[in-house]
């Protein structure tokens, strides 16, 4: 079986892994990762998107193999310690939330969002999550969460 | 997923030769629709080349009349692209609108035209501007290279490495998409160049195709209302859950007024 490396939340992980292993299979069953979630399975509601390369891309449609020397960020290394990333604040604040299972997914995709529009408006926003499906909140606090997110870490890092 | 083996390609000569060697070999560029193809277990191919690794396949560039895409070009390259903004911004725009953010940071050009699926966007976009694919061996012309559904001139081992836009004199691209998937229910791109009007239907058929009556109507008189009385016929249009043939054929006239009124 191939071995693979990849930088994940900034630490070296190694693990050997069948080709068609997916990233989000090699996040949480062999490096324990839970928090991305795998929902649909088939690419389309988002739960499981993380960072590979500093793009949000869906870790159930990727192989592990194609990760191989990726930095890798998921959502357990969104926070800083135990202090809550500005966006992970704003989903917090403003009741972004319901049943939680959509969540990391959620905030992965803002903070990619965020990358490519430091201001984005409400309907850029709703625009931008066309990829990530919530079946709890209408999407409504969603919404609200990640504006003021993205307004709090432009406040944060001028 | 069945499984396979693995290869990572490290160039374009590489990845032809693995897979003309193998005896059921895939190429994978961003995976969009392959991976997915693969976990329903739809496809059991030996040995899976992966393109990602191909600094030539990727970038987009200026050369003459015409902006060069490189195949493994991400759809968030092609819309956040000046070049392309600049030159043909129905091309960043229709990129803009594939699928999802998620899927424009993986899916590519290349991908997208080899797979020739019926309701892409990007074969639109390829044959109203009258590109020219560009392979490991040959040109092929944008009327020559989609043959129909999920079908394309493409020969065994041979690979996209980009595609040849020419600028138009104006463009835009309408669509009608699939509110879940963001597919193409019906999408039409209207170009209009030197040597004449082209406008091509996604998303309706089994396979990309000109709406030859409407470039005529639109060569003498280019405005929506050139195009008022011209019906788009159902035979042989899809119809599925989405949408019946009759339902289809008329939103290619909507979309195509759409995109007449957008290009200006």
């Amino acid at each position: 079986m191939p071995n693979v490396t990849m930088t994940v939340n900034g630490k070296k992980m190694s693990g050997n892994v069948e080709p068609r292993t997916l990233l989000v299979e090699f996040l949480r069953e062999t490096l324990g990762l839970t928090g991305t979630h795998v929902s649909c399975d088939t690419s389309q509601c988002g739960a499981c998107v993380v960072h590979v390369n500093g793009d949000g891309i869906k870790s159930c449609t990727i192989l592990a193999v194609q990760c191989d020397g990726a930095e890798v960020k998921t959502i357990e290394g969104v926070a800083n310690g135990d202090t809550l990333h500005p966006m992970q604040e704003a989903f917090r604040e403003h009741h972004g939330l319901q049943c939680g299972y959509c969540t990391p997914g959620m905030v992965m995709s803002a903070l990619d969002l965020v990358k490519h529009n430091k201001n984005p408006s409400e309907q850029q926003i709703r625009e931008w999550l066309e990829g990530n499906l919530c079946r709890c909140t209408g999407y409504h606090n969603i919404v609200k969460a990640i504006k003021a997110g993205a307004e709090a870490m432009a406040k944060a890092q001028p | 997923m069945y499984n396979f083996e693995y290869h990572k390609a490290k160039n374009v000569a590489d990845a032809s030769a693995l897979i003309t060697q193998k005896s059921e070999a895939k190429l994978v560029a961003g995976g969009m629709t392959l991976i997915p193809t693969l976990k329903q277990r739809l496809a059991k191919p030996s040995d899976l080349v992966d393109l990602n690794g191909i600094a030539e396949l990727k970038g987009i560039k200026r050369e003459g009349n015409a902006v060069v895409i490189g195949a493994m070009t991400r759809h968030v390259e092609v819309a956040e692209s000046a070049e392309v903004q600049k030159a043909i911004p129905a091309l960043a725009h229709l990129a803009s609108h594939i699928g999802d953010p998620a899927v424009r940071n993986r899916g590519t050009l290349g991908g997208s035209i080899s797979n020739n699926d019926p309701a892409a966007d990007y074969p639109s976009a390829v044959v109203a501007l009258n590109a020219t694919v560009i392979t490991n061996k040959r040109k092929i012309a944008a009327d020559e290279f989609f043959k129909g559904m999920f079908e394309t001139a493409l020969d065994a081992g041979e690979i996209v490495t980009a595609v040849s836009f020419p600028i138009p004199e104006k463009a835009a691209y309408m669509k009608f998409p699939n509110p879940a998937s963001r597919y193409a229910i019906v999408g039409v791109f209207v170009a209009k160049a030197k040597d004449g009007v082209r406008v091509a239907v996604t998303g309706a058929g089994p396979c990309v195709f000109r709406q030859k009556e409407m470039e005529a109507a639109l060569a003498k008189n280019f405005s929506a209302d050139a195009i008022k009385s011209i019906a788009q016929k159902q035979d042989g249009l899809n119809g599925d859950i989405h949408a019946s043939p009759e339902y289809r054929a008329h939103l290619v006239g909507v979309m195509a007024k759409r995109a007449i009124a957008a290009a200006g």
